[in-house]
C-alpha cells in the first residue's frame, strides 16, 4: 500500500470543508498524550547511517552468558528449526484470505494445536496469540464470558509483566480484579480459598510460579469449580516435559508463552502465546482455531473451524479482537517439539532442573548468599537473597559478562535484594562454576 | 410455513404464550435462511430481559445472528437438546427445536407481537 501524505494546502481545504481548527479535530486525544515537536537532525547518507547504527548495536552488551529468566529463557534452538521455517513456502505465508487454499499452513497449525493439547493434556487449543501475557488477558477475558461474572483472583506470583498488561486491557472495564499475595514462594492458597464466591469468574495462577517455585493447584480447581468459577493457569511449556500438567491439576484454561519451545529471546518479540482449553468451552476462545476434516473426495483435509466467533462474522460480538495468530511463530515451536520428540523434551527440561539445582547448591555456598524461599520445589528458576542491592551486583557481573539474573525489587516491595536466576540445559557446570566466582568476587 | 395461534415478531421469532409464560423459537422462514444450524448459544437460566433484548446466539454454517426476546421476562427453561443436536431448529423448529421458556414480567410487550395472519403478510411484503 502506498504512502499518501498530504500537504498544508490539502489539510487547510480539508479543515475547511467540514469547519474545523486541527485542534478542535483531535480534541478528543488529551493533551498529554498529543504529539510534540520532533527535534530531528538532519538526514545522514546510507554509509553515514549505517555507521552510525553499528555504533549504537555496539553499545548492546551482546554475548552474555545467560542466567536471566523471568518469562524468557535461553534454551538451545537446534539448527534445523531455522533451516526448515525459513524455507520461503513458509515463510512467506501469511493467513491467507482464502484459508483453505493453503493446506500446508493449516496442517502445520492444526499440528501445533495438537501438541499444545499433548503438552498441556488440555482438549482443545488455539493457532496461537501474541505472547504469553495476551494470552492470560484473553483467558481472563473467556472465563468472564463463560460465567457471566465479573471478579477474577490474582495470585502475585503471577509474572508481573503479565499482572500489568492484564491491569492495563482491563483498567476501562467493569472487572473487579482482585490481587493476593503470595506466601511463601507459592500461591496464597488459604486466601484464595477464602475469596472465591459465586461472583467470582476465575483464579489465575501460574506454574512454575515467577519465583520459579513449583506449586500444585488441585485445591484451588476443586474450591473455583464448587462456586462455578474457572481455573486459569498460565505454565512454561518446556517444564512440562516433566512437570505435572495444568489438566491433571483441573485447570479449566491454561497459557502460557510459547518461546522456550525454540524461539530466540528478542527485546519486544516476536513470541507465542498459546491457550488451551476444556472442549466445552470452545466456543469461548478467542483466536483462529484449525480443524481436521475430509474434503468431497473423502480426502483428509484442513480448514479455518468455528468462525463465527471471530470478528469477520461476528464483528463487535467476536469473542476477541485478536483474529490473528502467530502463525510462524507457532511453526517453530512445532519443528522445535518435532525435532526434540517427546524424549527429547523430558530430557531437556530435566537437564534444566538438573543444572538448576546444581547451580543453586554452588551459589548458597557462597557467603552471605541464602535461598529466599526454603525448602521449596523449582523447576530451573530460584530466588537468592544478596548481602546488598541485587541491581547493583547484576549491573557489576554485566561488566564480567554475565547476565545473572533478574532484580525482583524491581516489581516486589521489599525484595530489593533478591536475584531471581535460571538455569537452561544450555549452562555448563564450567559456565555455572565462573558465575559463581564472578559473584563472590563483586559481593 | 407459518402455524397458527402462535405470535411472531419482525425478527422472525415465534412465541407460544401459555398463560404466563412464553415458548420462544425461531421461525420457519428464519430456519430457511439461516441454513444449516451448528450452534445454538442458550441463554443462562434466571436472565432477565426487556422486549427486543438479545436472548441467544444461533450459528450456522454461514453465519451468526442474535436472537432477541419476543416479550420481556425471566428465562425460566433452555432447550438442552439443541446442545448437541442444533438440527432439531431445522428439523422441527416450531415444536422439538424451541429454544427457551421466559416467565412474562410486562404482560403489555406481547400485545406489540403479530399474529400469525399478521406474520404471513409481513413475509409476503419482503
Amino acid at each position: 500500500m502506498p504512502f499518501i501524505s498530504n500537504t498544508p494546502a490539502q489539510r487547510e481545504q480539508m479543515l475547511a470543508e467540514i469547519g474545523l481548527s486541527m485542534d478542535e479535530l483531535f480534541d478528543d486525544i488529551p493533551p498529554h498524550l498529543k504529539a510534540g515537536e520532533f527535534d530531528l537532525p538532519r538526514g545522514l547518507s546510507e554509509q553515514e547511517t549505517r555507521n552510525r547504527l553499528m555504533e549504537l548495536a555496539q553499545k548492546n552488551a551482546t554475548h552474555l552468558t545467560c542466567f536471566l529468566g523471568g518469562g524468557f529463557y535461553d534454551h538451545f534452538i537446534p539448527a534445523a528449526v531455522d533451516a526448515i521455517v525459513s524455507r520461503s513456502e513458509f515463510y512467506t505465508a501469511y493467513t491467507p484470505y482464502q484459508p483453505e487454499l493453503s493446506q500446508g499452513v493449516l496442517q502445520a497449525i492444526y499440528e501445533f494445536q495438537s501438541m499444545i493439547c499433548r503438552l498441556t493434556e488440555m482438549e482443545v487449543a488455539n493457532a496461537s496469540l501474541y505472547d504469553g501475557g495476551t494470552a492470560l488477558y484473553e483467558a481472563m477475558m473467556m472465563a468472564l464470558r463463560i460465567t457471566g461474572r465479573n471478579k477474577v483472583i490474582v495470585d502475585d506470583s503471577v509474572n508481573p509483566i503479565y499482572r500489568v498488561m492484564i491491569h492495563s486491557y482491563t483498567q476501562n472495564l467493569k472487572i473487579e480484579l482482585d490481587q493476593t499475595h503470595c506466601q511463601d514462594g507459592l500461591a496464597n492458597h488459604d486466601r484464595i480459598l477464602q475469596m472465591i464466591d459465586d461472583k467470582t469468574a476465575a483464579v489465575i495462577v501460574q506454574n512454575p510460579n515467577f519465583f520459579g517455585c513449583i506449586d500444585e493447584f488441585s485445591d484451588i480447581a476443586d474450591a473455583a469449580h464448587d462456586k462455578g468459577a474457572l481455573l486459569i493457569v498460565s505454565t512454561y511449556p518446556l517444564s512440562l516435559g516433566i512437570l505435572k500438567t495444568p489438566a491433571a491439576m483441573g485447570a479449566d484454561i491454561v497459557t502460557g508463552e510459547g518461546q522456550s519451545l525454540g524461539i530466540p529471546m528478542s527485546f519486544g518479540g516476536p513470541y507465542l502465546g498459546f491457550m488451551a482449553s476444556a472442549k466445552r468451552y470452545v466456543r469461548k476462545m478467542p483466536g483462529r482455531i484449525v480443524g481436521e476434516t475430509l474434503d468431497a473426495s473423502a480426502r483428509k483435509a484442513y480448514v479455518l473451524t468455528l468462525q463465527a466467533r471471530e470478528q469477520h462474522i461476528r464483528r463487535d460480538k467476536a469473542t476477541s479482537n485478536i483474529c490473528s495468530n502467530e502463525a510462524l511463530c507457532a511453526l517453530t515451536a512445532l519443528v522445535y517439539l518435532s525435532l526434540l520428540g517427546k524424549e527429547g523434551l523430558k530430557e531437556t527440561a530435566q537437564l534444566c532442573a538438573d543444572k538448576a539445582n546444581y547451580a543453586y547448591k554452588r551459589l548458597t555456598a557462597i557467603p552471605g548468599v541464602v535461598p529466599h524461599f526454603r525448602g521449596k520445589w523449582f523447576f530451573n528458576e530460584f530466588v537468592l537473597d544478596l548481602p546488598c542491592e541485587a541491581a547493583d551486583v547484576i549491573a557489576k557481573l554485566i561488566e564480567k559478562r554475565f547476565a545473572a539474573g533478574f532484580p525482583l525489587g524491581r516489581y516486589y516491595d521489599g525484595m530489593e535484594n533478591s536475584i531471581l536466576i535460571s538455569v537452561t540445559e544450555k549452562r555448563t557446570k564450567q559456565e555455572i562454576g565462573m558465575l559463581a566466582e564472578a559473584l563472590e568476587s563483586v559481593l | 410455513m407459518v402455524i397458527e395461534g402462535l405470535l411472531y415478531t419482525k425478527d422472525h421469532e415465534w412465541a407460544r404464550i401459555d398463560a404466563d409464560v412464553a415458548t420462544i423459537g425461531i421461525t420457519d422462514y428464519a430456519q430457511q435462511m439461516l441454513g444449516e444450524l451448528v450452534f445454538v448459544e442458550l441463554p443462562r437460566i434466571g436472565k432477565q430481559c426487556a422486549g427486543g433484548d438479545e436472548l441467544a446466539v444461533v450459528e450456522s454454517t454461514k453465519a451468526a445472528n442474535d436472537i432477541f426476546a419476543p416479550v420481556a421476562g425471566k428465562v425460566i427453561e433452555v432447550n438442552d437438546e439443541l446442545e448437541s443436536q442444533p438440527e432439531l431448529v431445522n428439523q422441527d423448529c416450531y415444536n422439538a427445536g424451541w429454544i427457551c421458556k421466559l416467565q412474562i414480567t410486562d404482560v403489555k410487550s406481547v400485545e406489540s407481537l403479530m399474529d400469525s395472519k399478521q406474520y404471513e403478510e409481513y413475509l409476503a411484503g419482503r
